[in-house]
């Protein structure tokens, strides 16, 4: 492709790369609030975003629901799932070595992956087009009925996130929480229910993201969540993993980096340019865009 | 027992077990010696591969030698990624050598002479059992020697306390890039072994699946623990092969097998058990029995 037609593209391109980047975004903040408390990498992550996804496709195929619907079921499904995973497969393993619970979480990644295959079989499933393929024009940008819905859904949870963690006391008390779990303890916060909360915050997000997706690019399967899941995890850490607006910007940088890569002309390394974006940043910013330096302390 | 040497199935397990310990040899070293994560150990297995591989495919040149250049290749690679990245400390090391095992394959995928994604196929087979165990017990040899050296006391005194080790003289930095190469070498041997066994090879084999095979060997055996990671490798590569008669269920009581060892043996099968301990504990027990008696 030449740089003109490129250029004239770009914001088209542009708008393309924010709609991905917004459900990147969504599925990165679940991975940095985790991290950001118990320190992990909560590689079953991706995969509570896999099953939102599914929930939202059997509510819309079975119980013919319409979109918003869909999306409270999955919310609804994702939950409890992620919390009781948070009880079993991490609490036990929380004071003992940094791998141990990462082990454990890539356990829970591979079995709820197997799970599902069991039940819904290996193939991708298709989306059924519950949104009418309306197009909008504006100037040289056409936006679809489908990225308006996933740009103002993801920006309203977004917003939703920052005044629950700014403003509310839970959101005060996850603060505490991850600026120093044993300080917050004695403060008298009950730091369980708070690492509980965060779970549920984070698959919420993500079981929105999970049905967006899922409506966007009109395939459901079950390995969905891990590269998804993977380049979600790279945006929370370019952002800075740990930082809520970290990750927002993390996943529209990288959604956007990718669309361009793509119409650049290098769609067979589409996987690849997230990592390698990644590994550039963090080279430069050891601790992502707008992470915290690390204190190294004797 | 002799169904075990002549039943060709059970060969074949045992060769695939022993390619893995090999692998896992490696990141023992990198993981549980000097505590650098690495998440992306398949990457290196990979580039031995390939390029062994298509050393026999386009020079034919003897095996002996491919193993040994294999790892050689997989050890620059490793050097090439370690300077830059392994400034960077835990989770973000981790997150790094993922990420670069996913644009290795990636660019294995896209590479004319590795055959892109259909594989590269037609390598001849080389690799026999025997031959697997000759560099299995020469791994497990050179890994207690560099355990019993300075520079093994070094890697071990750098996963402690970096910045202890630091102010006792130690250039962590080149330690811990030379702890890595190593680490890569071994990837890369057991790749080359891997290629000429299978006879075939596909930039998806490599992928991050089987990093985090390599590492939960490491991890369940017990981290840091030569018998550790053997034993790790055994009981992960041989329980799928036993579970083989529930089919699907397969996967999903492994993945449960993950979680509960885990949970109830957090630090491994052989974490914190003291092996030399008990031997020498049990000799002196029958020596003062003789003597008393």
């Amino acid at each position: 492709m030449d740089i003109n037609s490129f250029l004239q593209l770009l914001p088209q391109q542009l708008v393309n790369g924010v709609t991905l980047g917004a459900t990147y975004a969504l599925i990165a903040l679940g991975y940095t609030m985790v991290y950001g408390i118990i320190q992990l990498i909560n590689f079953a992550h991706g995969e509570v975003y896999m099953i939102g996804a599914f929930t939202g496709l059997y509510m819309v195929t079975v119980y013919r629901v319409n979109f918003f619907l869909a999306m409270f079921a999955a919310i609804l499904m994702c939950v409890p799932l992620a919390v009781v995973i948070e009880r079993v497969a991490y609490r036990p393993l929380r004071n003992s070595t940094r791998l141990a619970p990462l082990i454990s979480a890539l356990g829970v990644s591979l079995f709820l992956q197997t799970l599902v295959t069991l039940i819904k079989g290996p193939n991708p499933q298709g989306f059924p087009q519950i949104i009418k393929d309306s197009v909008y024009v504006l100037g040289p940008i056409k936006f679809s009925l489908v990225q308006m819905i996933i740009l103002i859904v993801a920006s309203l949870l977004m917003v939703l996130l920052h005044l629950t963690v700014k403003y509310t006391k839970v959101g005060k008390a996850m603060r505490a929480t991850s600026e120093n779990y044993e300080t917050a303890y004695l403060m008298g916060i009950n730091v369980n229910r708070i690492i509980s909360f965060t779970f549920a915050l984070g698959a919420a997000l993500a079981a929105a993201g999970g049905v967006l997706v899922g409506m966007y690019f009109n395939s459901v399967h079950p390995f969905m969540g891990v590269t998804v899941g993977l380049k979600s995890f790279c945006a929370a850490v370019l952002g800075g993993i740990g930082s809520i607006p970290g990750a927002m910007l993390g996943g529209m940088f990288l959604g956007v980096a990718e669309v361009m890569g793509v119409a650049a002309g290098f769609g067979t390394y589409r996987d690849a340019i997230a990592f390698a974006l990644l590994i550039l940043v963090l080279l430069v910013k050891p601790t992502g865009l707008l992470g915290r330096p690390i204190q190294r302390k004797v | 027992m002799l169904d075990l040497i002549t039943n060709p199935y059970y060969t074949q397990v045992l060769t695939v077990m022993g390619i893995y310990l090999v692998a896992a040899l490696g990141l023992h070293l990198i993981t549980g010696i000097t505590g650098q994560f690495s998440f992306g150990h398949a990457a290196f297995m990979s580039v031995g591969a390939y390029s062994s591989a298509l050393l026999t495919l386009h020079l034919h040149t003897p095996l002996v030698l491919n193993l040994l250049l294999g790892g050689t290749a997989a050890a620059l690679i490793g050097i090439l990624l370690g300077f830059p990245s392994l400034r960077l400390t835990g989770d973000y090391l981790g997150i790094t050598t993922l990420g670069f095992a996913e644009i290795v394959r990636v660019l294995f995928i896209n590479m004319g002479i590795t055959g892109g994604a259909s594989g590269l196929a037609g390598i001849p087979r080389e690799t026999n059992f025997a031959l697997v165990y000759v560099v299995v017990i020469l791994g497990i040899w050179a890994m207690y020697r560099i355990h019993d050296s300075r520079f093994g006391r070094a890697l071990a005194a750098i996963r402690e306390d970096e910045i202890a080790a630091e102010s006792m003289g130690i250039n962590t930095l080149l330690y811990k890039v030379t702890s890595f190469a190593i680490g890569s070498f071994y990837a890369g041997v057991s790749g080359a072994l891997f290629a000429h066994l299978m006879q075939y090879l596909n930039p998806n084999d490599f992928g991050i699946a089987r990093s985090f095979d390599v590492l939960n060997f490491v991890v369940l055996g017990g981290l840091g623990s030569i018998p550790g990671a053997v034993l790790g490798t055994g009981v992960l590569t041989l329980a799928p092969e036993f579970l083989r008669f529930i089919r699907e269920y397969r996967m999903l009581i492994y993945s449960l097998l993950m979680v509960l060892m885990m949970i109830f043996r957090p630090n491994g099968l052989l974490g914190g058990v003291d092996l030399k301990g008990i031997f020498k504990n049990l000799f002196r027990r029958k020596f003062s029995k003789a003597v008393s008696g």
